[in-house]
């Protein structure tokens, strides 16, 4: 029987397809390049949506195909499998479909660029690694993917490599996801090490047999691995300064799909982490600092796209936070992970709206009073701003509001601080998101005064770009409700992450946790709207609290990079480059110098004159009848 | 007579041909020093064949004449040759071959 299911390499080729045309057909394709890469993601969407009612259909929901062997080496087999099962199944559909919105939304962001074709291969290209990353059945084809969607982030961030600012963001990026990609390669090679094989299967019916000390190593290889592609702690710098490529790339990439692999690889590793409590809190940990420290820095920041990334960390931060709860909290932080995908790639794509009526300016203290010429960014903008903050019931609420609630039902201490940390977060979240939303949409027209009516009346963005983001506000609105509505999205990721616990004894009352979650933000939105309803100077103030001092500079993250890593990192190579020219060339250069000089000298015995050289003959005879006569006659 | 006068004779010969060969210039005289030096040495192998009253040195003797007169005819014919590229006959001149 032929199916779907027997064609899924489908999914990942068509993009991919699209991709090398695009880029070997050069100039040839600038004037159909984007209708191909969006028809070629319309019909992944197409076939995932067709793979996914054809998976609902079957009892056994888990599909693997091999399509060929990859590597044979000894007793490491690896082969290039798919599997496809409902974790699969559901970020197919949120890679392809948001991809698709986000695929025709910058056929109108990119009209004006003249490399709008690389652009869409690149986006193609993204597409395609992150469909083999979720679609792989062992931890080699992930890893392929995963360094896929590295190197199209990389490329995308530096699509306007000619700024100075594009292209060491680009950098900056790929290095950090190195150090992540390192962890990965560590947890494959250890799996291997101690399990003779990567292929999901093997690894996770195996992981009963590792001691507890491999099974912690490994979930902490895998979370760093993790934190570099999702932008945690302490590997989160690269994430706001991947905000220097063009916008669409950031709602694709650093919003919705990209940064959100490091909780799918997480909760599909689930086996090992279950494993090992000591992992599980380490992700915990990581989410709860991360979803903190996002917080705190969007409230300092007045780039628009800087707030977002940083709400975007934070956000990511809940979903480790909810990733390492473990048990029911898996399918929440894959419920957080997909409304998540759906508002913030809204913003974003509002935030490109905003931008490209008012001429690529990006600082909120040069916007306001927007909601009136640019009614449709603002209302998708405001639906995907209610959605993050977490009001019900829009789509954050549904998701949010249980990992919050998960997170105090830890037991012992660590539940009343992982709790206390998502519950300030959410308090801080609506804070910043109000503030950004205030400045941007509402208040004193300050671009107006700013350019002393120079500034043409920013005009709403052409229907290819407000359509997208009507559809993911949609998206922010309903899929909330539509995911968590009698646990649809827990009972269809049983099979993957264990059905969902019918009743839970919760440590506080669930309604006791929705009011103070509800209040918290009540409180932000209250406090910001307050301080910024009547606008704001437009550049921001030189002195300020310490804490907003230090939240400007990201918390000094740079700053510590900086100083650990790259200080020390170019002193061992100043070490290292001083032993190899001085030490190993040293000798090298020495031995060959002697034996040049040497060489030079001797050679001066060869005078050409043959008087010379008899003179020597003569000399070597005698001295050979001197030795033999000594030889004989002593 | 004893025969030690004539390895005398021998000696005095040879280191004539050899002082020669080293201080001479002109190719034809280093040329007969060493044709000097030759017969030095025959007249040693000849006298010790005398000594001895065996046929084996004066056998050498004869090799060494043949070998002498390939030589010459070899040697002289590079002197040709060296002679009408350079027009000299001076071995100082032909120097080339060096480093």
């Amino acid at each position: 029987m032929s199916s779907i299911l027997d064609v899924l390499w489908l999914l990942i080729a068509l993009p991919l397809g699209s991709a090398v045309v695009l880029l070997l057909a050069g100039r040839r394709a600038d004037r159909w390049g984007h209708y191909l890469g969006c028809a070629t993601v319309a019909a992944s969407f197409v076939l995932g949506v067709l793979a996914f009612l054809a998976l609902q259909a079957r009892t056994d929901r888990s599909v693997e195909e091999t399509l060929f062997r990859f590597l044979g080496v000894g007793s490491l087999k690896v082969d290039i499998g798919l599997l496809y099962d409902p974790l699969s199944a559901v970020f197919v559909l949120l890679i392809t479909g948001v991809g698709l919105l986000i695929h025709v939304y910058s056929i109108g962001y990119m009209a004006h660029d003249s490399a709008r074709r690389r652009f869409f291969a690149y986006l193609n290209l993204f597409v395609a690694a992150m469909l083999l990353l979720v679609l792989a059945n062992n931890f080699v084809v992930v890893y392929i993917g995963w360094e896929g969607v590295g190197l199209a982030s990389y490329l995308l961030i530096a699509f306007w490599y000619y700024k100075p600012a594009a292209a060491s963001a680009a950098k900056k990026a790929f290095l950090m996801n190195r150090v992540g990609d390192v962890g990965l390669a560590l947890a494959i090679f250890l799996m291997f090490a101690n399990l003779g094989t990567t292929s999901y299967s093997g690894v996770f019916a195996g992981v009963g047999n590792l001691s507890s000390v491999t099974a912690t190593t490994v979930g902490i290889l895998l979370l760093l691995g993790a934190c570099g592609k999702s932008g945690q702690f302490p590997l989160q710098a690269w994430l706001p300064d991947a905000m220097e490529g063009p916008t669409p790339v950031s709602a694709l990439i650093h919003a919705a799909t990209m940064v959100t692999a490091g909780v799918y690889l997480i909760v599909r590793a689930s086996p090992i982490f279950n494993a090992s409590p000591t992992a599980q809190l380490m992700v915990c940990i990581v989410g709860a600092v991360t979803l903190l420290i996002g917080c705190i820095i969007g409230c300092a920041k007045d780039d628009i796209k800087r707030v977002l990334a940083y709400s975007t960390m934070s956000q990511i931060g809940y979903m480790f936070l909810a990733a390492g709860l473990g048990g029911p909290a898996y399918a929440l932080a894959i419920l957080h992970l997909l409304t998540h995908g759906f508002f913030k790639a809204g913003l974003f794509l509002g935030a490109g709206s905003v931008m490209h009526g008012m001429k690529d300016q990006t600082d909120i203290r040069r916007f306001g009073g927007l909601a009136r010429v640019m009614p449709a960014t603002a209302i998708t903008f405001g639906l995907g701003y209610l959605a993050i903050i977490g009001l019900p019931p829009l789509s954050g609420f549904f998701s949010k509001d249980p990992i919050i609630q998960h997170a105090f039902d830890r037991p012992g201490w660590s539940g009343w601080a992982f709790g206390g940390a998502a519950l300030l977060g959410a308090g801080l979240t609506a804070f910043y998101m109000t503030r950004l939303m205030v400045l941007t949409f509402f208040g004193r027209r300050r671009w107006a005064a700013a350019s002393g009516g120079q500034l043409p009346e920013p005009k709403e963005s052409p229907w290819v770009m407000t359509a997208p983001m009507g559809a993911l506000a949609v998206g922010s609105v309903a899929a909330g409700f539509l995911l968590s509505n009698a646990d649809a999205l827990s009972n269809w990721l049983a099979p993957v992450v264990g059905a969902p616990v019918e009743s839970v004894a919760h440590k506080l009352e669930p309604l006791t946790v929705t009011w103070s979650v509800l209040g918290a933000v009540m409180l932000g939105v209250v406090i910001a709207a307050a301080m910024f309803a009547r606008g704001t100077a437009r550049s921001e103030p030189v002195t300020a609290n310490p804490i907003v001092l230090a939240a400007r500079r990201n918390l000094y993250a740079d700053v510590i990079n900086e100083a650990v890593f790259v200080r020390l990192g170019a002193w061992a190579m100043r070490v290292l480059v001083f032993v190899d020219s001085r030490g190993v060339d040293g000798t090298i250069n020495g031995l060959a110098a002697v034996c040049g000089g040497t060489s030079a000298r001797l050679r001066r015995l060869q005078t050409g004159f043959v008087r010379s050289y008899s003179l020597t003959m003569l000399v070597g005879v005698v001295a050979v009848i001197l030795a033999f006569s000594l030889a004989v006659f002593r | 007579m004893s025969p030690t006068y004539y390895l005398i004779l021998a000696a005095a010969l040879f280191t004539i041909g050899a002082v020669g060969v080293l201080v001479r210039r002109n190719a034809i005289v280093v040329f007969m020093c060493v044709e000097l030096m030759l017969n030095a040495l025959n007249l040693t192998l000849v006298t010790f064949s005398r000594i001895n009253g065996t046929l084996d040195g004066q056998v050498m003797a004869f090799f060494v004449m043949v070998v002498a007169a390939a030589e010459v005819v070899i040697g002289l014919a590079i002197i040709m040759a060296i002679f009408r590229s350079r027009s000299s006959t001076s071995v100082d001149d032909a120097n080339i071959l060096k480093y």
